[in-house]
């Protein structure tokens, strides 16, 4: 699709085909509790496309090797295929060089080799490491355990009711110890959008180095790395209409190069004896072991796929599905909506006043429905609003309108068998 | 498959919106805290556990409406009862609500069988039996029980669910 194209579909949401899109995606034609499938959990793990199923059969019945090590045709083909995949993912959030482009196996792994690679050589004790309370467990977890071990200092970005960080705090935060940034792009929990770019000049100003967790961004908005200008930008596969095992850490170069690495073995060295190991240039250095290889290149699939309808495309039609649901349930007595930032991406967290949201959850899955019930893996915003768990559905833009309406039709029966 | 509207049957919902014996006792001779960290859902249960049997029970906590009813109705159905009847039904309530044993295979379920469809949710299963598994707890002197506690003596009937 051309950016004219593209650009056409945002000024009329309506003209975004779903159901030529939903055809591609064999799962949605299930049934379950005999309704039609509405998935509505795609913020813990999105749908393939036949697209990216056929590359998986395609790679594992003509092209399987092991890569980087053999002269022979299949392992040329395989390491061509996963190079080529690198490229692709490197031109899907516009990173400068692809050897800035590293296969991880998730965003948990690559904020994890951030954590040993970078914070275990630089971050020291007194060192202060600024999250924030959206942050999902998997970038608080690893700078909590390098802030025991190195004694350094975690410091927390509050939010406001809305679920948006109070920017004022963050930049009080900044002081001399100040040694990194890890902050999520888009929070899973509550669909608040952050204001990265800014908060990344603020701390680049300050020679501070800032870690962004994308795992809820990519699949919902076109990211450029180098516009953000973040140090590192880590997400998942699994999120982006790819396998899951895949993942992605974008590292600036010069700062790849200049820390250790996370995992040891085969791959990433240059030579080895065993009075001293050489280790092989990044993106290498950091890829040790046989890595997923069909999972990367059904990666570069997916990103084949959502760039051919267009990320902007997509941000503009699950905004109007995002738009649609928020109406009808601010309308809808009884129903609270959690997280009401004025920049939010189509995740949709929500309370039933009187209702536990396992019960909603296994209620709605009784209609057909998918929406996920819990803490969302970030229990520090649970604490915050004062809830034990939420419901949250959260939007791909295979969703179709109706789906929204069946959605609330949904919890309308919930609130019905509760009453 | 059972149709999981039955799980949420008129009585089910009583209880929740009314819950029996809901909460503290002023001296309990028994007393635990079961918590289902996978939803941060807990309950407390007192027991006043004389010479012969349960003179009263009571439970409060936050927690869902399968969680809240089990709890309920346990404390109606142990109420009254010796400690190794109380004990039996615990095992005969866990047997069901895993789908070890049907709920006819349990002579002493009675009005509890309808807790049998949480057995084809292997999520709300643990909901069903937090509330006896903490009554387990207190009956052993375990202050806090946990549904996903290793060192827990019920740990392996709810491993397996
Ligand atoms: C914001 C955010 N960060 C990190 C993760 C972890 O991703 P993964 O489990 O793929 O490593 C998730 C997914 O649940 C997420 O939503």
């Amino acid at each position: 699709m051309s950016e004219n194209q593209a650009a056409l579909k945002i000024k009329s949401p309506s003209a975004f085909d779903v159901e030529r899109i939903r055809a591609d995606f064999p799962i949605l034609k299930l049934a379950v509790n005999d309704k039609p499938l509405v998935y509505l959990d795609n913020a813990a793990s999105s749908q393939m496309p036949q697209q990216v199923i056929d590359r998986l059969v395609r790679y594992q019945t003509t092209q399987h090797a092991n890569i980087n090590r053999a002269v022979h045709y299949l392992s040329e083909v395989a390491t061509s295929e996963f190079e080529e995949a690198r490229r692709k993912l490197q031109h899907f959030i516009n990173a400068k060089e692809e050897r800035e482009v590293i296969f991880t196996s998730g965003t948990t792994d690559a904020i994890n080799l951030v954590m040993h690679g970078y914070g275990r050589k630089f971050i020291g004790a007194g060192d202060e490491i600024i999250l924030t309370t959206l942050e999902h467990h998997s970038n608080i977890v690893p700078w909590q355990m390098l802030a025991e071990e190195k004694g350094a200092k975690i410091r927390v970005v509050p939010i406001n009711d809305a679920g948006e960080l109070l920017i004022d705090e963050y930049e009080k935060f900044f002081n001399e110890r100040t040694k990194f940034v890890g902050v999520m792009h888009v929070s899973n929990a509550l669909g608040t959008i952050n204001p990265i770019k800014e908060m990344i000049a603020f701390a680049h100003a300050r020679d501070v180095p800032v870690l962004v967790d994308g795992a809820q961004a990519t699949p919902h908005m076109k990211v450029d790395v180098q516009d953000l200008d973040c140090d590192f930008y880590a997400f998942s596969g699994h999120k982006l209409c790819g396998p899951t095992g895949i993942g992605i850490l974008y590292g600036r170069a010069e700062l790849l190069e200049k820390m250790q690495p996370f995992k040891g073995g085969g791959d990433m060295i240059l030579s080895v004896t065993f009075e001293k190991t050489l280790y092989n240039t990044i993106p290498h250095k950091f890829e040790a072991g046989t890595p997923p290889i069909a999972a990367a290149i059904g990666l570069g699939a997916a990103v084949d796929y959502l760039s051919e309808i267009g990320m902007d495309a997509i941000a503009a039609y699950e905004l109007a599905l995002l738009k649609n649901a928020t109406e009808q349930i601010n309308a809808m007595p009884g129903v609270r909506i959690l997280g009401t930032a004025e920049h939010k991406a189509a995740v949709l967290s929500f309370a039933v006043d009187g209702v536990h949201p396992h019960d909603i959850g296994t209620l709605l899955n009784q209609e057909g429905i998918a929406v996920r019930t819990g803490h969302h893996c970030a229990q520090p915003i649970m604490q915050r609003l004062h809830v034990p768990a939420t419901s949250r559905a959260s939007f791909a833009f295979y969703n179709s309108m109706d789906e929204v309406d069946a959605l609330i039709a949904g919890i309308r029966t919930v609130q019905k068998i509760f009453t | 498959m059972t149709n999981y509207k039955s799980l949420y049957q008129e009585v089910i919902l009583d209880h929740n919106k009314k819950p029996r014996n809901y909460g503290a006792i002023d001296h309990p001779s028994h007393h635990a805290v079961g918590h289902n960290p996978l939803c941060g859902d807990h309950i407390s249960v007192d027991v006043d556990l004389g010479d012969e049997r349960i003179n009263n029970i009571a439970f409060q906590g936050e927690s869902c409406a399968i969680c809240k009813a089990s709890a309920s109705m346990m404390t109606t159905a142990v109420k009254g009862k010796t400690r190794a009847e109380a004990e039996t039904l615990i095992q005969e309530f866990l047997a069901m609500a895993t789908g070890k044993l049907s709920h006819d295979a349990c002579p002493n379920i009675g009005r509890l069988a309808v807790f049998a469809g949480v057995s084809d949710l292997p999520t709300r299963v643990k909901c069903a039996i937090l509330p006896w598994h903490t009554l387990s707890g207190a009956f052993n002197a375990v202050e806090t029980t946990s549904t996903e506690a290793e060192e827990d003596p019920m740990h392996a009937p709810i491993g397996d669910a």
